[in-house]
């Protein structure tokens, strides 16, 4: 790993790489606001508020809409998912599945160097790569893996209401798991998860923005970074 | 045990019953079986043809409450089932024999009727410590059940004990309580749980039996799809509550006086497959949501471990008492929320001399490119 550090003698001179084609930013932002949608919907479902109310149960159904409202999400949530699968063997160099799985010496080091950087915070400055560094795509490979359990306990007790026959593949899901009850408590636990993961993930999308001042947020709106031409840096 | 076995007809009409009583008898339990009006010609046949069937029924670990249960059928009338259409050979609660009698009654069976016998157990089975914790006659349950699951047609596992293990096998299960299927691999065990199964749920199960000669169709976990198929929740008559979001809070508000749903006390119809919204209980007059307490969920495995009752998201083992996953959510979120301010307070105090060189930098090359725009002109 270069260790690079910025050379104030001249002006620095940036250059762009398109890094975030558009369907990797539309599916980042359907994967967000359909999270988003689904735990706020999902706390609600696990854990109702009781609303007083001097109207008959025929006159609301507001509950039923949350549900509704869930499930609708939950299928906007698989099918987005889907489509970033398609685009990881078709997009640019950035979004293919090797960025995800260290597979080679350089992919684990730069892991450890990340790791230097972010939590022991001792590297001043390190040039990772242009997409996801390596730490941080094999991050999103188990999130994915999270991804799809939450699907598959999901739809696992969701095909016990539906005649969909997309939720009846998922119907072995629950006795191979031991029942709905247990199945509906990790499908719980995994919303916890995606706090977590929002967190960090946030913090740390604006901290690697601020120390390698490369644009890292604002790729994931136009799909641009920005990196400092080679000749001003000096090892 | 009659020495010439006779078909379930010639047994009826020796008793007086007319073709027609017969005839009747065959459409009750059809309905019964779940079985459509268009069977009812397989079933009239079978029952002209079929010997009566001897049954083997086991109690092991267990309260006999799947027996008390059954003798309290109404649709059909046990009666009609356990003394005339299925011959009982052996059960240790309604046997009039006992001691070595008992026991030649059961080898007897086993012996004459090898491969015909229906076995029905009642209660779990104790695989701890070699078995000893369940004894009859010196032999312990686990030797009974595969003796005799070896040239049984039919397997019946009744109530929760038998299916998943109940009460019994909840944490710590000291005995090594284990469901049927899991001591007979290989087996086809037709589970029949609740605790109790509901009594026409049983009667229905074995009609079926009686009449097609094979078990009725099951599904992921082996339960017969014409009772468990569908969830206490789909046919509970507090649904519309539900939907409504007009919730129970506590047992004693007013919301519980309105009959409201129940699913914030604990409620586990969501999450339970049963037909006590539809059959309920005592001859049809009420089930437990429909008395206003939430369903505890006894059909379904584990029941006992996914505690309390009355919350419904279960404790978390291992955090201590009353720790449910949003509680560990929260104190992990906010951990992580504090976690970050703390990193990001650091950073900015160790990384403050690069930042400000940067910064420095910046401002002098604004400076300068501001100037030579100047000069430009």
């Amino acid at each position: 790993m270069e260790k690079t550090i910025v050379n104030h003698s001249q002006p620095t001179e940036y250059y762009e790489v398109y890094v975030w084609e558009w369907p990797v930013r539309l599916f980042h932002w359907v994967n967000f606001f359909s999270i988003m949608i689904l735990a706020v919907t999902g706390y609600f479902i696990g854990n109702p508020i009781s609303i007083a109310s001097i109207s008959e149960a025929s006159a609301q159904y507001w509950f039923g809409k949350i549900r509704f409202v869930h499930f609708v999400t939950a299928y906007i949530f698989v099918f987005n998912s889907v489509i970033r699968i398609y685009w990881g063997f078709v997009g640019n160099k950035y979004v293919r599945f090797n960025n995800f799985i260290p597979t080679s010496r350089k992919q684990w080091d730069e892991i450890l160097d990340v790791l230097k950087m972010d939590v022991l915070q001792i590297r001043e400055k390190a040039t990772h790569s242009v997409g996801h560094n390596a730490l941080a795509g094999f991050i999103y490979a188990i999130g994915f893996v999270i991804f799809l359990f939450s699907v598959f306990t999901g739809f696992g007790l969701y095909s016990a209401m539906t005649d969909s026959w997309f939720a009846g593949l998922f119907a072995w899901v629950v006795p191979a798991m031991g029942g709905d009850h247990a199945v509906r408590l990790w499908h719980h636990m995994l919303m916890w998860f995606y706090l977590v993961f929002m967190i960090v993930h946030v913090y740390l999308a604006a901290y690697h923005d601020y120390v390698e001042a490369t644009g890292t947020i604002s790729s994931m709106f136009g799909g641009w970074k920005f990196l400092r031409k080679k000749k001003q840096i000096t090892r | 045990m009659s020495e010439k076995p006779q078909t379930i007809l010639e047994q009826m009409l020796a008793q007086g019953y007319t073709r027609r009583d017969f005839l009747r008898f065959c459409s009750y339990i059809t309905a019964a079986a779940g079985v459509h009006a268009s069977g009812l010609n397989k079933v009239v046949k079978a029952l002209e043809t079929k010997i009566r069937p001897p049954v083997l029924w086991f109690h092991f670990q267990e309260c006999t409450c799947c027996s008390e249960s059954f003798i309290r059928s109404n649709h059909p009338v046990i009666t009609d089932i356990v003394l005339d259409k299925i011959s009982l050979d052996y059960t240790q609660t309604l046997q009039a024999a006992a001691g070595d009698q008992a026991e030649e009654a059961l080898h007897n069976t086993m012996e004459k009727y090898k491969g015909e016998y229906i076995m029905t157990v009642e209660g779990a089975v104790p695989t701890r410590d070699g078995g000893v914790y369940c004894t009859i006659a010196g032999r312990t349950a686990l030797d009974i059940v595969k003796e005799a699951a070896e040239n049984a047609k039919t397997i019946i596992a009744w109530g929760s004990c038998a299916s998943n293990g109940c009460i019994q096998a909840a944490n710590p299960n000291p005995t090594g309580a284990t469901p049927i299927y899991k001591v007979l691999p290989g087996k086809t065990v037709m589970n029949v749980p609740g605790c109790p199964p509901i009594a026409e749920v049983m009667a229905g199960v074995i009609v079926h039996v009686l009449a097609f000669d094979r078990i009725p169709q099951l599904d992921g976990l082996n339960r017969p799809r014409a009772f468990y198929s569908k969830r206490v929740h789909d046919s509970c008559y507090r649904r519309p509550f539900y939907d409504a979001g007009l919730f129970v809070n506590s047992f004693d508000d007013e919301n519980a006086r309105k009959g409201y749903c129940l699913y914030k006390v604990g409620c586990r119809g969501p999450v339970t497959y049963n037909s006590c919204g539809i059959i309920r209980w005592n001859n049809g007059v009420s089930y437990p949501i429909q008395s206003g307490h939430p369903c505890i969920g006894c059909s379904e495995a584990n029941f006992w471990d996914n505690g309390p009752f009355y919350q419904h998201l279960a404790n978390i083992p291992g955090f201590g008492i009353e720790t449910t996953a949003d509680k560990i959510g929260t104190i992990v979120g906010i951990g992580t929320l504090a976690g970050v301010a703390a990193h990001a307070i650091s950073t900015n105090i160790r990384k403050r001399r690069l930042i400000q060189e940067v910064i420095d930098t910046s401002a002098k090359e604004e400076k300068e490119s501001s100037g030579k725009q100047e000069g430009g002109e």
